[in-house]
């Protein structure tokens, strides 16, 4: 569904006095300008047109609920603020199905029908691969929300950036110190057998072994499996942790039946929330996960040591301290990655700023002045914590969180430092041509 | 004019006007309709077997899959040139086509199609398995500078569309003739009467098999094809919803019409793109539309046309 949305600008009272006098003095001289100079006056008052490819159906469909919501209370906050470079932010919002094949339509539809001026906001790794040559070739900004390596690897091209959310690479580096000193250095990994399993398969794998620990096996699950008792026998005896990463709706009966197999002696457990995104922890069947380890992009629960950020962004997302929405707890959030669409909108104000941006003639110096930021400072516009972007990979890195399930709760058990999720650049998007 | 010259007249200025539209189209919907060619010839490869010879599977995805994974491997493995990509591509929907063939067509009728959906799935979940090279359920990107045939940039909107018009004019210029050579006149014959046609002493297998595998075999260009040109292999092009896509857009369109592929994808297209700017609930719309169709054209749009209007279209 197409909807075009202007979260209403609201200029301070300083915005309109200094508008009153631009005016006055900007009347008289716009009688004086030639046709050309006056209507590009009235195109740069013009809203950004910003490109949302939304999940609004297939699987990705409760993330893109919640991307929604939290785009919308971002484009809010900056046109309250007094837009980018003083014009509104119009959100163009199309549904790509979860779809590749659908996702390079809508990247076209927003580049050659709703003349916008970025895309922005995909989160499914396949729809963001499927889509970025055509952003490429089309040469629209395209901003992606997916926390996969696809970008950073150089997959992709130099339209592409992911300046608002860590990429899976560096969050799983990350998590191997915090397990090898505190759970154990003896792993079995249980994955789904697709793209997104692999990747953890492959970067823990080297991570824990450069901790002195080691994987004992591999436990790939086929992504058409509905009972998993069947797998547990492969777990060996002296396993230490168990890393799990399961997705989808599965994840319910993955955990029970875990919990089934192990009774009350299980081994320390550490898993990725994607399994639990938009699941109440409550949940009847997830009381096995009690005591077990989680990594948060960005801890669902309201910490005691909450920053003012993170209760500045729930307050305007409708988020309560639980992670849910305010106005219906049953309806949880998917709090880990959502910040990523607030914190990347506040990366294309900045840098639409830097560039001084008008118009599609000026994508390529706003593709430009993001690849010259660095330093994120924890702040409104960051709510998630401190970033360091690097220009060359187009891949932002940040802190992580790890939690523990403590009465039904997630609460923050350790805090990456960002050196913690730093590699090695695999490419350099700025050798390439604009 | 005899009615052969009046299906060459329509049938190539179909083909005229595709060609005239590239200077005329919003650069919206000239992406569009290159999109649309490249799918409509996978339609074309898929009535073949459905709408001539009347076996419905449920598992072309498979097919159109391994021209686009065929091409795709061989540039990101091999590093192999756009042109051996595309060949290597057809060869793989090639023999694919003949093992499933030779396979599936032991079996007629509801169980052909449950064969046929069963080798689809495989296939889809072998693309997951290997994903050390396929990259699994994200598939991969063919980059840009991949995509130079003969100095022929791919990437480029207009050597694109011509690509897709080539693509889209040989598989319908195929069928077109096929079903006027004895050997099409045959597939008809096994789509009307299987019996008959085998006591008459045609070799039915025979014909089935070459008809598998001509099907399977325009349904990969179709998938090498809009890999190479939109710069994305992935898997879910293998998945079974786009074993049900050419069933579709084939039904919409008239099956058993040279013509009828084409109107159906093009109308199914419009009818997401549209209803998709109307409400989130596009797929209910587009439902209803269909079972509208079904009710009141069930021999397709073309196929209508040939009932009341045109009897000898083919």
């Amino acid at each position: 569904m197409t909807k075009t949305k202007k979260p209403p600008l609201q200029p301070t009272r300083r915005d309109a006095l200094k508008t009153l006098a631009l005016g006055a003095g900007g009347a008289a001289a716009a009688t004086s300008l030639p046709l050309w100079a006056r209507y590009a006056s009235a195109q740069s008052s013009e809203p950004i047109r910003v490109g949302f490819q939304v999940h609004r159906t297939g699987i990705g469909a409760a993330y893109g609920r919640w991307y929604d919501r939290t785009t919308m209370a971002a484009a809010k906050l900056i046109n309250e603020n007094g837009g980018i470079n003083g014009r509104p932010v119009e959100i163009v919002a199309e549904d790509d199905g979860t779809d590749p094949k659908r996702g390079a339509e809508v990247v076209e539809k927003f580049a050659t029908q709703h003349n916008c001026d970025i895309g922005f906001g995909t989160l499914f790794s396949h729809v963001v691969i499927g889509s970025a040559p055509r952003a490429g070739e089309l040469k629209l900004p395209y901003f992606v929300v997916s926390e996969g390596h696809h970008v950073a690897s150089g997959m992709l091209n130099r339209y592409t950036l992911q300046p608002g959310i860590t990429d899976v690479k560096s969050q799983v580096q990350a998590m191997a110190p915090f397990v090898a000193s505190n759970l154990g250095k003896k792993v079995t990994m249980i994955f789904p057998d697709f793209a997104f399993g692999h990747d953890h398969r492959d970067y823990f794998t080297a991570a824990i072994e450069a901790q002195g620990g080691e994987v004992l096996e591999h436990i790939a699950i086929p992504p058409t499996e509905t009972s998993f008792t069947k797998y547990f026998p492969k777990i060996p005896r002296d396993t230490e942790v168990i890393y799990h990463v399961m997705v989808g709706p599965a994840v319910l009966t993955f955990v029970k039946e875990l919990g089934e197999f192990f009774g009350p002696q299980r081994p320390e457990m550490f898993g990725f929330i994607d399994s639990l995104e938009a699941v109440d922890i409550g949940s009847p069947g997830l009381e096995f996960l009690e005591g077990t380890y989680f990594w948060e992009g960005n801890p669902r629960y309201a910490q005691a040591d909450q920053s003012p950020y993170d209760a500045f962004f729930r307050e305007r997302v409708g988020v309560d301290a639980n992670g849910a929405s305010v106005s219906d707890p049953k309806d949880v959030s998917t709090y880990a990655h959502m910040f990523g669409c607030w914190e990347t909108l506040h990366v294309v104000k900045a840098g639409m700023e830097a560039a001084g941006y008008q118009g599609p003639s000026d994508r390529a110096k706003l593709i430009e002045a993001v690849e010259a930021m660095t330093d994120m400072a924890h702040s409104n516009a960051h709510p998630q914590g401190a970033k360091v972007f690097n220009g060359k990979t187009h891949q932002v890195f940040g802190h992580q969180y790890i939690t523990k399930v403590t009465d039904g709760k997630l609460l923050l058990v350790h805090t990456t430092s960002i050196e913690d999720t730093l590699y090695p650049d695999e490419v350099d998007y700025t050798t390439q041509p604009l | 004019m005899s009615n052969t010259k009046k299906t060459l007249v329509l049938h190539l200025g179909l083909l005229v006007v595709l060609f005239a539209l590239q200077f005329v189209l919003p650069a919206y919907h000239h992406g569009n309709l290159a999109r649309i060619m490249v799918l409509a010839a996978y339609a074309v490869g898929y009535n073949i077997l459905f709408g001539y010879t009347g076996l419905l599977s449920l598992g072309h995805a498979l097919f159109f899959a391994a021209g686009m994974y065929g091409m795709g491997l061989m540039i990101n493995q091999f590093g192999a040139a756009p042109f051996p990509a595309l060949i290597a591509g057809l060869l793989a929907g090639a023999l694919v086509s003949l093992a499933l063939g030779f396979l599936a067509l032991r079996t007629e009728g509801v169980a052909f199609m449950i064969v046929t959906l069963m080798f689809a799935q495989a296939g889809y979940l072998t693309v997951l398995y290997f994903g050390t090279y396929t990259r699994g359920d994200e598939g991969f990107v063919i980059q840009q500078a991949e995509r130079v045939l003969w100095c022929i940039d791919l990437s480029d909107p207009t050597n694109r569309y011509f690509a897709a018009f080539l693509i889209f004019g040989v598989s319908l210029l195929l069928t077109l003739r096929l079903v006027q050579t004895p050997f099409g006149r045959v597939l008809i014959a096994i789509r009307e009467n299987e019996e008959r046609a085998r006591m008459l002493g045609y070799d039915v297998f025979a014909h089935k098999l070459a008809a598998v595998v001509l099907s399977g075999t325009i349904s990969a260009m179709a998938g090498a094809g809009y890999g190479l040109l939109f710069g994305y292999v992935g898997a879910s092009f293998a998945s079974v919803q786009y074993s049900i896509f050419p069933l579709l857009w084939v039904l919409l369109g008239g099956a058993g019409t040279v013509l009828g592929p084409f109107v159906g994808t093009l109308f199914m297209f419009y009818l997401i793109d549209l209803s998709s700017g109307l409400t989130s609930a596009y797929m209910l719309i587009a439902g209803v539309v269909l079972v509208l169709l079904t009710l009141f054209a069930p021999q397709g749009l073309v196929g209508e046309l040939r009932n009341r209007l045109w009897k000898e279209l083919p």
